[in-house]
């Protein structure tokens, strides 16, 4: 075979030009889509045209939950539910916070690791409680979230939990290149894991720290897995997604409180409908001083933190 | 090099001592001394002197440095915490999976609420078992025979038994007014003082509720989370912080290295 663009190349076996080079490359490329293609045709297909979640058909949703379902069950060797269930009419959820009552015991991040499928190594906590000094109050420079003494609450300290704030013009949806975050309408704001790239940029723009990568695997044992999951919310995530709090979308939307209310030891969580003027979230609204986290950045939280003594 | 540069530096230096001397001899206009004299009485550094303090200081430079950089991470030693990534598995005895609550079709706080039962000590209940023989004394005293082991820390010295509880019928609690309420109606007896958590409690805002936002719900009684005879909740162990960034690090460095 002749080279006459490279005279100086030996002619053995390692001898290439670039009309070879680039049919074998295309003939492997081919090989390749076809053999994924053979194994599921229709499926290799659908899902490289597969549409947004918020524009997917119900068959197509389905198929996919269905699909997923039955990945996480042969996965984790228990039946896993996946379930899509939609925003509540009239209801956008609030979050309340008592500060005068939390004692910093973190039993609420863990009932959150539990309840959500958070990977437990690489350790990933949706909830970050700040302790903070009485002194020099609402200082989040100052907050320290490795406090481990024997007992809490500690004497001059107050705490301060902290995850995402359900903001109503949230930053991260903005930042989002491929619109894999948005706001749902009851006011929660979710990720398709399935849409996420992994850039990180919603991480960098939210000003509370809410949000985690997924820098490898998620080490979830199969034991600890929570099978009742949501396709927004908890189902166990791949390497490389972001991931945050959900309000517990998977049990908020079936009209429970989020797990992290019921396990608090004092009753310093506090959660209802914000369109709802008879709830518990109204009620503190409506009688207690709340306040907002970084109300300067005009994100508008759901996340009202109080003061109820 | 070096040799030379420290030549040229010899150089330059005794020029400028020749210099100091000149001057100097020139200022006293001291005739009479001897300019070898003159020349002991200066009590310039030597180099070598220079040099060994340039020595010292760079070797506790150095030194410092290493001590920085060999430092452990920043309140390992006192908080301790932070090094372990510990998972809710690590704590069987939290329950963290809490049953949704059923509807109480039964009675209940306008049948949506239920209420577990009063958290009475082992087998004291019902009272009238021991207490239904014996003749009250509303005397104020210490008790030394039985229920020694209740420390009254709540509100005034003034407060005792007789306060909250019946005398005529121990299986009921009495209120100011003297009316008398059951164990499992205990918050409008706690309520007559704590006027504004009691109405906090009954909108749900004091304490701790489970089940559904829109739903059923679990309320508790005031003293399943605060002893009536000391209510001041009591401190309890944090769980473990989650694992240091800084600590993965050095991790990572030691693993390389």
């Amino acid at each position: 075979m002749s080279c006459p663009k490279q005279p100086d190349q030996p002619s053995g076996g390692a001898g290439m030009d670039r009309r070879r080079f680039l049919t074998v490359t295309g003939l492997s490329i081919m090989a390749g889509m076809s053999t994924l293609a053979c194994n599921s045709p229709q499926a290799f297909i659908e899902d490289l045209l597969r549409k947004r979640f918020t524009e997917l058909k119900p068959d197509d949703l389905d198929r996919i939950l269905r699909e997923l379902e039955a990945d996480y069950t042969n996965q984790y060797g228990q039946q896993v539910s996946v379930g899509a269930s939609e925003a509540l009419d009239g209801v956008e959820f609030g979050y309340g916070l008592d500060l005068s009552r939390c004692v910093g015991c973190r039993r609420c991040v863990y009932a959150c690791v539990h309840e959500n499928n958070q990977s437990r190594d690489p350790q990933i906590h949706w909830i970050q409680v700040l302790k903070m000094h009485k002194e020099s109050g609402m200082h989040l420079i100052e907050a320290d979230q490795y406090y481990d003494p024997p007992t809490v609450p500690e004497k001059d300290a107050f705490y301060v939990p902290i995850a995402c704030q359900m903001c109503r013009n949230p930053p991260c949806v903005k930042a989002c290149p491929v619109k894999a975050t948005w706001q749902e309408k009851d006011g929660i704001v979710v990720i398709d894991y399935d849409w996420c790239i992994g850039c990180r940029c919603c991480m960098s723009a939210c000003p509370y720290g809410a949000r985690h990568f997924n820098w490898s695997k998620p080490q979830l044992p199969a034991e600890e897995l929570n099978p009742v999951t949501h396709y927004l919310g908890n189902r166990p995530r791949p390497t490389g997604v972001v991931e945050k709090c959900t309000f517990c979308v998977q049990r908020t939307r079936e009209g429970r409180y989020p797990a992290c209310v019921e396990i608090c030891p004092v009753g310093a969580r506090k959660f209802g409908n914000l369109l709802d003027e008879e709830s518990e979230i109204r009620y503190l609204m409506r009688e207690k001083q709340v306040f907002v986290l970084k109300e300067e950045l005009n994100t508008k939280p759901r996340f009202y933190y109080f003061y109820a003594t | 090099m070096i040799h030379n540069w420290n030549e040229r530096l010899q150089d330059d230096w005794d020029f400028t001592v020749d210099r100091i001397h000149e001057t100097m001899t020139d200022e006293r206009q001291d005739p009479g001394s001897d300019p070898e004299q003159e020349n002991d009485r200066v009590h310039l550094p030597k180099l070598t002197t220079l040099f060994m303090m340039l020595g010292i200081f760079m070797t506790l430079s150095v030194l410092s440095l290493f001590a920085i950089l060999d430092r452990e991470p920043q309140g390992h030693d006192e908080i301790g915490g932070g090094l372990v990534a510990y998972g809710p598995a690590d704590f069987p005895d939290i329950e963290f999976d809490i049953p949704a609550p059923q509807p109480a079709a039964d009675g209940g706080l306008d049948g949506a609420y239920t209420m577990p039962p009063p958290p009475f000590s082992e087998d004291i209940f019902p009272c009238s078992d021991c207490h239904g023989d014996m003749d009250p004394n509303t005397t104020r005293r210490e008790l030394e025979e039985f229920h020694e082991d209740i420390v009254l820390n709540h509100g005034p010295e003034s407060r005792w038994c007789f306060d909250c509880h019946d005398p005529e019928d121990r299986d009921s609690l009495r209120l100011a007014n003297g009316v008398k309420i059951g164990f499992d109606e205990s918050y409008r007896l706690c309520g007559q003082c704590h006027g504004t958590i009691y109405r906090d409690w009954r909108e749900g805002i004091h304490g701790r509720r489970q089940g559904n936002w829109d739903g059923p719900k679990t309320y508790l009684l005031c003293a399943h989370c605060h002893n009536p005879h000391a209510p001041r909740f009591p401190a309890i162990k944090p769980m473990p912080p989650r694992i240091r960034p800084d600590y993965l690090r050095d991790q990572h460095q030691e693993s390389e290295e």
